[in-house]
């Protein structure tokens, strides 16, 4: 697979060397050159350093031919602008954003993005943990689930 | 009507002070709480501090009774996102957002927002006017429909002057608005003779921009 992944926190240097030691095509897009540390040694896969929603940064990532796009940044509007951008302008098949609010989350999760909202699934991890003594499935926990229960 | 501006940075203070000079209902969201309270001391209630993006805080800044609501943040995603969330959450009639980056205009329309008003492209577009004697200055885009108004130089070697208007052989979807001539802009006929030193404005179909370009082309 081709993946161009937005944002070298924790998140995305975890998941792109993930992706790489299996075998698929990896770019990863940052600010910042210095985020790239965390990729490690074992990653040999592409790094851009720019802007993820400028279309001549994304283009040079290769989103043009990419299977999936996953927007990791810590600005939830920034990867939601970037995956619109990948979705509607490259119209790459698999697009995938975390959005840390649960509402923006929902409404985008309608709008037809796939959304990580990493919020509500913390929080539904650990209530049932603490709650029930045993971890349920992160799927579970969407935005509705919560905007239902709390 | 009510006017909720969203970014309280230069355009958006200079904007909610024009607005509410003109008898407008303004409300200005800044979600620093430092620029916050600057901008407050001189506006006073007209300023809230909070995230335009947040629905919440959209329903308290009451949007669900705005009439339009101006996105003017100096960032393009941050715009997006207010825009895009005042139609879902409160169906907020008109979305008007600043763009920086010129190409994000057509995504922005794609995406249901109203309007769009791009700085960059303004004055990109005052440049080329100054610069570009007697080629076609696209003067703004109409959102429905790919439309653009355009304005033609006349100049000495145009190959049009000296006709009249019903003798141009004009490409569809193309419709001469205005002549403006010593200054004056005349409302032209099809028997409106073309003179050097006129400007032709004219409503054309993007698509159909490269024609008429052709037809106005000089020295040919």
């Amino acid at each position: 697979m081709n993946v161009v992944i937005l944002g070298c926190g924790r998140v995305g240097s975890t998941f792109a060397r993930l992706m790489h030691k299996e075998g698929h095509h990896v770019t990863i897009i940052d600010l910042q050159s210095e985020a790239f540390r965390r990729l490690g040694q074992k990653y040999k896969g592409g790094r851009i350093v720019g802007n993820g929603i400028d279309e001549d940064i994304l283009r040079r990532s290769g989103v043009e031919n990419a299977d999936v796009f996953v927007a990791v940044t810590q600005g939830d509007n920034r990867n939601i602008m970037a995956s619109q951008i990948a979705k509607h302008v490259f119209n790459v098949p698999q697009v995938i954003a975390r959005i840390y609010d649960p509402i923006r989350a929902d409404r985008y999760r309608q709008l037809g993005l796939v959304t990580l909202c990493t919020t509500t699934i913390a929080s539904g991890l650990l209530h049932d943990f603490v709650v029930k003594g045993e971890w349920g499935l992160a799927k579970d926990y969407s935005a509705e689930y919560l905007a239902a229960n709390v | 009507m009510y006017i909720i501006i969203v970014g309280g940075g230069n355009v958006g203070y200079y904007l909610a002070k024009t607005l509410s000079e003109a008898n407008h209902e303004v409300l200005l969201l800044e979600k620093d709480r430092a620029r916050y309270r600057t901008i407050s001391e001189e506006l006073g209630e007209i300023v809230m501090q909070g995230d335009g993006c947040q629905a919440d805080q959209q329903l308290e800044a009451g949007f669900s009774r705005a009439d339009a609501v101006v996105a003017a943040t100096g960032s393009d995603d941050d715009n997006m996102v207010v825009c895009q969330m005042a139609k879902m959450e409160f169906n907020v009639p008109r979305t008007i957002s600043r763009v920086n980056d010129p190409r994000n205009e057509k995504l922005f329309h794609k995406l249901g927002i109203d309007a769009t008003v791009s700085s960059t492209k303004i004055i990109y577009n005052l440049i080329e006017q100054e610069v570009g004697g007697g080629e076609i200055i696209p003067l703004a885009a109409l959102n429905r429909g790919n439309i653009e108004i355009v304005e033609i130089e006349i100049s000495k070697t145009s190959p049009v002057a000296g006709r009249n208007i019903k003798s141009l052989p004009l490409p569809a979807e193309t419709l001469i608005i205005s002549v403006i001539r010593d200054d004056h802009a005349l409302l032209p006929t099809g028997d409106t003779v073309l003179t050097i030193g006129d400007s032709v404005v004219a409503l054309v179909n993007a698509t159909h921009e490269p024609d008429l370009r052709r037809v106005f082309a000089e020295g040919l």
